[in-house]
């Protein structure tokens, strides 16, 4: 092995197979953090749905918000993975894992939140298809229906596309493994030995896995786009809100995987492997998209100016001058002012740059999650039937333990996977030694010796 | 099985070992190159490409979509829910079940596919040594029971850093 793969390979395992203290009180805070929410949870079901802030007419609120933000940031991982992939940008190597991770994790976060949400959890198999005894089927032409089939469909696939580039992985992890390590990576590698077949199949099912995977994902932010677009509430039932919701989730996606990159770089010691250049990328597509996003909201609040109708314009003047104007104003200037501002300068577009715009990013996409649903729902057609909405402590903290679970689960990924994919990296590599003289000789000499 | 193979710690030099078997007469099916990384540049990884996990793909598509059709359609004309004065069977709404659905199908067969084709999984004892996780390329043939030929041997031992005979 090359210095460089004998290098990567330490640097890479080192965080399977060296544990310290601070891993422990890390670990120890967040499941802190966890259980905050989990007993905010367990209160909730014992008591009843009352002890949120919930009230007619805004039945749906934080738990919706915390939905639709965390499947927004499901779309950093894989979707941004295989757009690079298909496309063969060498510098993706040593992101596409860290962001496959976080479409998975946030993925199942958001989705346990329409459970959380329903009331009587316990039930929420009667989403699913299957002839019951009751003979009642889910109504496919709800759009709570299509969210279960296209979160069902990206977490299969997000899944599978984070595990099957990990194989070879946890085949290599198994070969320096001893005792119950060993076994359990020989498990997770399903006996990869790592012949020409197999490395050609499993090229041929990331490729068509990143062909699938593009559509759905697109598809799967339009579906919860469309939550609230079928609805005739003001300020909702808009054509731009499929679009506006892939945009705005990809933009939440890119920040949290710059948040998490950095991260991993820091703690997990990855200098060599996550260079200032994927950040500098990195920015440069947050930058696109705060732009992108600043566009959107233009064009939708442009519009619903100047339609002037009454009910759009009570919502529209809610967010714009009145009860949720700081809301709104906060929004705009951690999506669009911050960013836009750090990133548009290569002197300031650095990684400490880009992590600042990032939390900006995901401050302001959850706040914008929120201010679609909330005053909308607040103030619908007719007068008397308006309300407010003021979030409660289970409510807070069940928000609170989704950040905690999300750090968790990627703290404890990173010590059971190596967050960089090893021999995508080592293919990296492979491109540069063919430019040395010598190895270019050695192989058109034997490529002319062909039978 | 009785199994020769030889270890190489460089690509070239796995090359001219599978180069040297052909010569030696040695089938191309019979020949195992494992190693800890693909490499697209040399001759030896450029057998076994097939388009058979991009058909099979379509045809998971096809099936995914057929058996959406049928259970929106099916779930619908046994249940006829009116549902917002939309028809009984209400293709729009419709569309969405059923591109998930098409999409999983070409999913879920992709990577039975691939398990399937590559004899995954597989936790029986085959040609393989641990010293490819080390970066070294392992190239081999099943001997028979006189043991293996010269130019086998030859073809072999030439640059490798081990070569090794084992039942597997």
């Amino acid at each position: 092995m090359s210095e460089y793969a004998d290098t990567l390979v330490a640097d890479l395992l080192r965080p399977l197979v060296k544990t310290s203290w601070r891993f422990w009180t890390l670990v120890v805070l967040l499941l802190g953090v966890v259980s905050l929410g989990v007993g905010s949870f367990a209160y909730q079901v014992n008591t009843g749905i009352g002890v949120w802030g919930l009230n007619s007419p805004v039945f749906w609120a934080f738990d919706i918000t915390n939905f639709v933000f965390w499947i927004g940031i499901s779309h950093a991982g894989t979707l941004i993975s295989a757009i690079l992939r298909l496309v063969n940008a060498e510098w993706r190597r040593p992101v596409t894992r860290c962001a496959e991770v976080i479409t998975v994790f946030a993925l199942m976060i958001g989705a346990m939140f329409p459970i959380v949400h329903l009331g009587r959890p316990w039930l929420f198999f009667w989403l699913m298809p299957y002839p019951t005894e009751r003979q009642i089927w889910p109504n496919f032409r709800s759009p709570l229906v299509w969210d279960f089939f296209a979160i069902t469909t990206y977490l299969t696939g997000s899944s599978l596309f984070l595990y099957l580039p990990t194989i070879p992985d946890f085949a290599l992890v198994r070969d320096k493994a001893t005792g119950f390590r060993r076994r359990l990576y020989s498990i997770l590698a399903l006996g990869w030995s790592g012949t020409t077949k197999q490395w050609h199949r499993l090229e041929s099912a990331m490729q068509i896995m990143a062909i699938a995977i593009v559509p759905v994902a697109v598809s799967v932010h339009t579906i919860v786009s469309f939550d609230f677009s079928m609805a005739p509430v003001p300020g909702w039932h808009s054509t731009i809100f499929g679009p506006y919701f892939v945009a705005g989730a990809i933009f939440s996606g890119i920040a949290a995987l710059i948040i998490a990159m950095a991260s991993i770089r820091k703690f997990l010691h990855l200098e060599k492997y996550l260079h200032p250049v994927h950040f500098e990328n990195l920015g440069k597509l947050l930058l696109l998209m705060s732009l992108l996003w600043g566009y959107f909201v233009f064009a939708e609040r442009l519009t619903t100016w100047y339609g002037n109708a009454g009910s759009e314009m009570t919502v529209f003047w809610q967010t714009q001058r009145l009860s949720f104007a700081p809301l709104y104003w906060t929004m705009v200037v951690a999506n669009f002012i911050v960013p836009v501002t750090i990133l548009s300068f290569k002197r300031t577009r650095t990684i400490a740059g880009c992590v600042v715009a990032s939390f900006g990013v995901v401050l302001g996409m959850w706040l914008e999650r929120f201010l679609i649903i909330v005053p909308a729902l607040g103030h619908k057609y007719l007068a008397y039937s308006w309300g407010s909405y003021r979030p409660r402590t289970p409510e807070i903290l069940l928000l609170v333990a989704t950040f905690g679970a999300m750090v968790l689960l990627y703290v404890l990924f990173s010590k059971v996977v190596p967050i960089i994919s090893i021999w995508e990296m080592k293919i990296g590599e492979h491109p540069k030694l063919a430019h040395e003289q010598r190895t270019r000789d050695e192989a058109q000499a034997m490529w002319r010796t062909q039978p | 099985m009785t199994a020769m193979y030889a270890l190489f710690d460089r690509p070239e030099a796995a090359q001219r070992a599978y180069t040297g078997l052909k010569r030696a007469g040695v089938a191309t099916r019979d020949i195992t190159v494992i190693s800890g990384e693909p490499f697209e540049a040399f001759e030896f990884s450029h057998r076994d490409h097939s388009m058979i996990l991009f058909r099979l793909a379509l045809l998971g598509g096809i099936v995914g979509f057929a058996s959406a059709v049928l259970l929106v359609r099916g779930t619908e004309l046994a249940w006829p829910l009116v549902t917002g004065g939309m028809p009984i069977v209400a293709w729009w709404p419709n569309l969405v079940i059923i591109f998930e659905m098409t999409m999983l199908g070409a999913i879920v067969t992709t990577v039975i596919s691939l398990l399937a084709t590559s004899g995954l999984p597989s936790f029986r004892r085959s040609m393989y040594d641990p010293a490819v996780s080390d970066g070294k390329i392992l190239v081999g043939v099943p001997v028979a029971a006189g043991g293996a030929s010269d130019a086998i041997k030859e073809a072999l031992s030439t640059g490798a850093i081990a070569v090794k005979t084992a039942d597997f």
